[in-house]
């Protein structure tokens, strides 16, 4: 117990010079005048907003990525002590004096240059030599690509630092495997990768191609241990448990936790309130949850109401309806009821205020006490303003002729009976006597005569419909859809019985007080689901790419240009790097597949320690370089050259892995090792030729004549900007 | 003692099998076990044994046939009307029987077996197959359903042969012939004329085809074993021929060709030379010969469809040449571009269209508010354009002129026929392609600017320098900004009419998309060629039904706020389609699988899960199983591993698919389940009776379990047969209703 009274305290620093050296070029490379240019540069725009909502405490919602990437480099802004105000409306705009730019790009800046060191401890750990391992490193040093990325307030470094984290946390996870099993180390190391993984998820969603593939090795891993026979079933089970632990359950939670952190930073109303749900609204500090503050809960006969659209699409909106009337005749010669219409509209307005009515009495008071309605209750809907009765009936809608017009009822006596009573069906109760809330019950509106429920249909009315949208009334049977079910949003009790005091009543602001709040969870389902649902707008841009352009390097993207000079930063990769990466994954995979087909005839080129390194790395590299590519192939949106950065870094990687294992099994002669490893050098001397060549639009520090920046557009598709005077 | 129920017909049927084809030995039966099937039958002589189990074997495969037949052609007239979507492929085999050229998104060769059979049973093809619902009257419609309904009834055969290949167990073929004759869904999806029971058919040949050769494994290159191989790759080629998914059991067929290839390639007693022959018969019989088949099917489908139909405008008209009563038949058009010529511009890269224009402009904030340019797949009188000199306005036409041949490197001018204005181009961002430049009609009259000027560059310079119709490349260069005209391919939205988007590229990279052709010509004043000179190839024609088949695919999306189904709907059978009829008076058909089947599949796919990785585990940890379980767990992961590969292969890649989908799509998939079930129930049984100890109770847990599981399916067909065979009166909420009672979710709608 007391061992240190015997022993002395004894630290031994192990410390890699290598490490060291290489931490320092890559800050170098990093963070030299990381401050210029003091001008908003391409999606920092984008990143901008975002950080000042943080700052602000604003709420809002992004459907690129989940929220831990955003708060990190809204942690930038905090500690530079970013109080939020900036116009994020152009890139060039001028920094004002208030925004820390420094402090905002370090943090990628940072994972940017730890990224250098981290390829070299990661071919270390694949059993690769100090050299290749130096040569990985390097590579990535004078990338062009990965510095003007990890430069800039932008996210891409940060997330290719976790992927290589998880790499190589897990890398040294299992070969601590072998000698201490349950050390603290390894413990240590197991756990990192699991941290690391959910990290790189929280950062954007493709980190989880990276955490898919580390799942991938891990469990062949775990597979070759169940394997093993000299451990007990015990040790085996203790094994999968930590590894199911550390690699899925820690994931999960930290996952949660970022959005838990999320929720209660931004807890303020903001501009992206309308997507969510009354009851999510309602949550935020100020906006809905300020007017609906104090409404009574429960809606009873004589409730006044407005019902919102559950689905909200094309646009969250409320049902409406005004003293215009359908057009006799539509465009194409279809006829109407000339009833008058009922509509969705996405404004607040005093036409959105419907009373819920007991057919069997007159009054469109609340009675004291007061009846409320439930599940499976029978009830008339009438139009605040007008007084009508909501109705459908059996005439075609005017955009979508397959289901049924709705209208407020208007009596032409003509043989057309009102129909106007309809069933509340509460999606979401628990119980069949449920009582309908406001805000918190999901209801479908069915129509008692004909079993159709009010649906927003999706489309836009034409000019007679004041382009609000279409509601119309659907089969019931069709199946379920979000968009038949609405929910009360603003509600009081009614309490004129004159119609004229009703309208001023309609008119003034409700008041009462009653508060609720929404679990964690619940918030977090629908947040999730609506930023992977939220629909980004699939225009073009004008810098946007196929992924086939990535690997050739047949793309680029202006990111700025300096207001006076033709200095400009300019997204283009090192072309000697791009070229001999995939050059080198090309030759990984003939050779791979070679030794593959002569070993199941049982002739071994390599030792099996050679080829189990020579497949591990494989697995990882190779492998992380698809996982990382291919799947843009099958995405939708819209793609830039910066999304292959991730999937470039692991190309890297394999390089000096491929150029090593050839100079060591292929180059059988002394002298042809010689020349191969000359070659080496020459063809890295290129790459530093080429880097020291594009460095000016990488840096963007130096003003470029026309004729110079000319002789850069190495390729007709470099988009490089020439200032035409 | 393991007590082995039902050992003695699994094991004895597999020795005539063995003398004929040989099999994988699938499962290793212990001493003890064959003395406990010996001590069984001491008396019976063994020959005669053997003969009384093949006979009774013949027998139960004929009797699942015929009960199989029976239920498919059961009440097959009925309704007499057009049910679903037979209003489309119905309307397919007519125009095969007419000979009228159309255009689907599938491969032809379902819907020509669908002609064919209605040609040979009599049927005229003048029947107009308009609207579902739509009465057959004296048509004679039998003979399609019967020929669907025919290979629908092979499935329950097939999956009987292919469980009974993969398990060497009678009992579970027996479940699974049962599951798939009681199954509701199967048999509604047979009883129509539709591209399905064709589709499948082809898929569950392909699967016992290969599972027949695998078990030919040990005698390679005996004629049995190329019978085999070759049918495999015949029924791929039928499969890929009805549907684009008959890509999916390629994939599995695929798969089980390279793991075979793989265990060849480790065999170190074979040589290099056979592990060769190996490849090359593969080669031979799965990619060559299925993909001669294929492309024969296109040749037959252009042979036969030779008069001009709804589908001509998808394609070139040098195609559209050889249709006859095509306004191109046997028409003939001036060969060289000249000055004041009527022309076509056709994009070269394929599906694309058209250079088209109407009268429409861009709308606000898209770029400058001019006339759109768009690209059209269709033939219309808005694609037509006149060549002009772009320095003057006189009609060239003019007798008095001479004519004048366009050459390459000449500077003109494209005036829209219908609206009288000039291709133009300017520094304007196209609509959806940002990095290109707009292209719109401007101009009044054929007055316009300097922007409207374009040079006309021949890429393939063959022909001189004069522009030949057809079969000259060309680009059009716009002068002012030296962008290339081109079409990006991408689709407009509304306000475009869903037309391709033109542009002109400021890159001048050499793709299809900027190169044009010129097609139809019209100019008075030149002599004609006949078209037929200038006709394209076949692989031509191929290559370009594919390109607009793929697109066609790709345009069927669903629409925002609409129920549609989704994949994950379907295996907990969440919602039916309905085939016919609405109300209660009508005649109301269902396609909605037998729920106690459906959701037995599903109960036991998540059990097959389990119990493979128990066996896994156990397995790699090295227990040691007894030879009886030993032997089902065999089975149990390589035969329900294959089924279970099938079905994810014919499931998942669903939830990847952007087009819409619907309910049927999932019953091949269906199918590779059915066969799981089969597989795993009796092994669970076997096992349960394993562990009992006693004898006797083993059987009769087993053959309880076994005879439950079978009168269960069958007595649910009883209580859900009306769905599939028709039902009139109440619908289900009414007690009088013929499905009172069975509305077991909320969601199904009969």
């Amino acid at each position: 117990m007391l061992g240190f009274l015997k022993r002395p305290v004894v630290v031994t620093a192990d410390i890699n010079l290598n490490v060291v050296a290489l931490t320092a070029v890559g800050l170098l490379s990093r963070l030299w005048q990381l401050a210029y240019p003091r001008a908003v540069v391409f999606d920092e725009v984008y990143y901008g907003q975002y950080i000042s909502f943080y700052m602000k405490r604003i709420f809002f919602l992004d459907g690129s990525g989940p929220p831990f990437g955003h708060m990190l480099l809204a942690l930038g802004g905090y500690l530079g002590g970013f109080d939020g105000n900036f116009l994020w409306n152009r890139i060039g705009a001028e920094y004002s004096s208030n925004v820390p730019v420094w402090s905002l790009r370090l943090l990628p800046a940072l994972t940017g240059a730890l990224s250098v060191p981290m390829a070299y401890q990661i071919l270390l750990e694949l059993g690769f030599s100090h050299c290749a391992a130096m040569g990985a490193a390097l590579l990535m040093l004078i990338e062009n690509a990965l510095i003007t990325q990890s430069r800039l307030m932008l996210l891409e470094s940060v997330l290719i630092f976790f992927n290589l984290l998880a790499v190589l946390s897990y890398l040294k996870f299992s070969n601590s495997q072998k000698q201490r099993p349950f050390s603290l180390s390894w413990w240590f190391w197991l756990m990192l990768t699991g941290v690391a993984c959910s990290c790189a998820v929280g950062v954007k969603y493709v980190g989880v191609f990276t955490y898919l593939l580390v799942l991938a090795v891990a469990s062949v891993h775990a597979w070759h241990l169940i394997g093993d026979r000299t451990l007990s079933h015990v040790r085996v089970l203790c094994h999968l448990l930590a590894r199911a632990a550390a690699l899925l359950v820690v994931p999960a939670l930290m996952y949660l936790l970022f959005f838990y952190v999320h929720l209660i930073l931004v807890y303020r109303s903001g501009p992206h309130d309308q997507v969510m749900s009354s009851a999510f609204q309602a949550s935020l500090e100020g906006g809905l949850a300020r007017i609906t503050q104090g409404q009574p809960l429960e809606v009873a006969y004589g409730s006044q109401v407005t019902l919102k659209n559950v689905f909200g699409k094309p646009v969250p909106c409320w049902l409406h309806s005004h003293q215009s009337t359908y057009p006799m005749i539509y465009e194409n010669g279809r006829g109407s009821s000339h009833q008058q219409q009922v509509t969705c509209y996405p404004f607040k307005d005093v036409n959105n205020w419907w009373i819920v009515k007991d057919p069997g009495r007159h009054q469109l008071v609340v009675g004291s006490p007061p009846r409320p309605v439930r599940h499976g209750d029978v009830v008339q809907l009438v139009h605040g303003m007008t007084t009508r009765f909501l109705n459908t009936h059996d005439v075609a809608a005017p955009l979508s002729p397959h289901s049924q017009e709705v209208s407020c009822y208007v009596d032409y006596n003509i043989s057309m009976p009102s129909q106007n009573l309809w069933r509340l069906d509460i999606v979401n109760r628990e119980s069949d006597a449920d009582v309908w809330k406001t805000i918190l019950s999901e209801v479908r509106l069915v129509h008692v005569n004909t079993s159709v429920a009010l649906k927003l249909s999706g489309a836009h009315l034409p000019d007679w419909g004041f382009r609000q949208l279409e509601v119309v009334g659907e089969k019931v049977s069709r199946g379920y859809h979000e968009s038949m079910v609405w929910n009360v949003e603003e509600h009081r009790y009614g309490k004129s019985q004159e119609q004229k005091e009703r309208e001023l009543e309609l008119h003034s602001p409700a008041q009462m007080d009653v508060s609720r709040n929404l679990s964690f969870m619940a918030r977090f389902l629908e947040l999730q689901w609506r930023m992977l649902t939220v629909k980004s707008d699939g225009s073009e841009h004008k810098y946007s790419s196929s992924p086939l352009d990535w690997v050739t390097l047949d793309t680029s993207i202006a990111y700025w240009l300096h207001p006076r000079t033709s200095a400009q930063i300019h997204l283009l990769g090192n072309v000697v790097i791009w070229a001999s990466a995939s050059l080198a994954t090309v030759v990984y995979a003939l050779l791979f597949l070679w030794y593959l087909l002569r070993r199941r005839r049982s002739i071994r080129d390599l030792p099996e320690d050679s080829w189990l390194r020579w497949v591990l790395a494989g697995a990882l590299c190779a492998g992380g370089w698809a996982v990382n590519y291919l799947p843009f192939f099958m995405m939708e949106k819209t793609l830039f050259l910066y999304h292959y950065l991730p999937a470039l870094t692991f190309q890297i990687l394999l390089l000096p892995a491929v150029l090593q294992h050839i100079s060591d099994h292929l180059c059988r002669s002394p002298p042809l090792r010689s020349l191969f490893s000359a070659l080496v050098v020459a063809w890295y001397s290129c790459a530093c030729h080429v880097f020291i060549t594009l460095r000016p639009l990488t840096y963007g520090d130096k003003s470029l004549s026309p004729s110079e920046l000319k002789a850069l557009r190495w390729k007709d598709s470099w988009d490089i900007l020439i200032r035409k005077y | 003692m393991p007590p082995a129920v039902g050992e003695g017909s699994a094991r004895s049927e597999l020795r005539p099998r063995r003398g004929r084809c040989g099999h994988q030995v699938t499962r290793a039966v212990g001493p003890d076990v064959a003395a406990a099937a010996a001590a069984r039958s001491p008396k019976r002589p063994a020959r005669g044994s053997r003969r009384f189990e093949a006979a009774g074997r013949w027998a139960l495969l004929a009797l699942v046939t015929l009960l199989s037949f029976a239920t498919r052609f059961h009440r097959l007239d009925e309704p007499p009307h057009i049910c679903w979507d037979e209003t489309h492929f119905g309307k397919m085999g007519s125009y095969y029987i007419n000979r009228t050229f159309f255009f689907d998104v599938h491969p032809p060769l379902g819907k020509m077996l669908i002609g064919l059979a209605g040609y040979l049973s009599g049927y005229d093809g003048t029947f107009l197959f308009q609207k579902p619902g739509d009465k057959y009257e004296h048509h004679n419609y039998m003979g399609m359903r019967g020929f669907c309904a025919f290979l629908g009834s092979l499935l329950v055969p097939f999956a009987y042969l292919i469980v009974l290949e993969l398990s060497k167990s009678l009992p579970a073929a027996l479940l699974t012939a049962a599951l798939l004759t009681f199954d509701t869904g199967c048999l509604t999806l047979s009883q129509y004329i539709l591209l399905d029971p064709i589709l499948m058919f082809f898929i569950m040949a392909a699967m016992l085809s290969m599972v027949k050769y695998n078990s030919c494994a040990n005698r390679p290159f005996s004629a049995p074993w190329w019978f085999w191989l070759s049918l495999t790759g015949i029924n791929l080629a039928g499969a890929l021929g009805v549907k684009f998914v008959g890509l999916f059991i390629i994939l599995q067929v695929g798969w089980n060709t390279i793991s075979d290839l793989w265990h060849l390639l480790g065999d170190l007693s074979l040589s290099v030379v056979t592990v060769g022959k190996h490849l090359t018969a593969r080669i031979l019989c799965l990619i060559v010969l299925p993909l001669t088949l294929y492309t024969a099917t296109y040749a037959v489908h252009f042979r036969v469809l030779n008069k001009s139909g709804p589908g001509d405008g998808f394609f070139s008209s040098a195609f559209q040449a050889r249709l006859s009563g095509n306004n191109l038949h046997n028409a003939s058009i001036p060969e060289h571009l000249a000055y004041g010529s009527v022309i076509t511009v056709k994009n070269l890269r394929m599906a694309i269209g058209y250079l088209h224009s109407h009268r429409h402009l861009y709308p606000e904030g898209i770029g400058a508010r001019q006339q759109q340019v768009t690209t059209y797949l269709h033939k219309d009188y808005n694609n037509l354009w006149i060549i002009k000199k772009h320095n003057t306005n006189a009609d060239p036409l003019d007798p008095s002129f001479p004519v004048e041949f366009v050459r390459h490197g000449d500077i003109i001018r494209l005036e829209h026929k219908e609206t009288s204005r000039n291709l133009h181009s300017h520094y304007h961002e196209a609509p959806l392609t940002r990095k290109h430049y707009q292209v719109t009609g401007y101009g009044i009259n054929g007055t316009g600017d300097s922007n409207d000027f374009w040079r006309i560059e021949v890429v393939n310079r063959r022909f001189g320098n004069r522009i030949r119709v057809l079969r000259s490349r060309i680009r059009l260069i716009h002068l002012v900004t030296g962008c290339v005209l081109g079409s990006s391919g991408k689709v407009l939205p509304k306000w475009g009419w869903e037309q391709l988007e033109v542009t002109c590229t400021p890159y001048l990279k050499e793709t299809l998309n900027s190169i044009w052709n010129v097609e139809d010509h019209i100019n008075p004043k030149l002599p004609n060629i006949s078209l037929d000179v200038l006709q394209p190839s076949f692989p031509e024609i191929l290559l370009e039904s594919h390109m607009v088949m793929i697109r066609g695919n790709n345009g069927l999306k669903p629409k925002d706020n609409e129920f549609t189904s989704k994949p994950w709907h379907w295996p907990i059978n969440y919602q039916g389609l309905r085939f016919s009829g609405i109300n209660d008076t009508d005649f109301r058909v269902y396609l909605l699988g037998n729920p106690v089947v459906w959701w037995l599949n599903l109960l036991s796919i998540a059990l097959y899960l389990l119990l493979g990785s128990i066996i896994a585990v156990a397995v790699q940890r090295g227990a040691r199983l007894p030879a009886e379980v030993e032997g089902l767990s065999q089975v149990l992961l390589q035969g329900g591993g294959q089924l279970l590969l099938g079905w994810m292969l014919h499931y998942f890649p669903f939830f990847l698919m952007g087009r819409i989908l619907y309910f049927h799509h999932y019953f091949p998939a269906m199918l590779f389940s059915s066969m799981l079930t089969g597989i795993l129930w009796d092994t669970l049984l076997r096992l349960c009776a394993w562990s009992l100890a006693s004898s006797s109770l083993a059987r009769g847990v087993y053959v309880v379990g076994l005879l439950s599981l079978l009168l269960g399916t069958a007595y649910s067909f009883y209580l859900f047969h009306p769905l599939a065979y028709g039902m009139v009166g109440p619908l289900a909420q009414d007690p009088r209703s013929p499905m009172a009672g069975l509305k077991w979710l909320e969601s199904w709608d009969f």
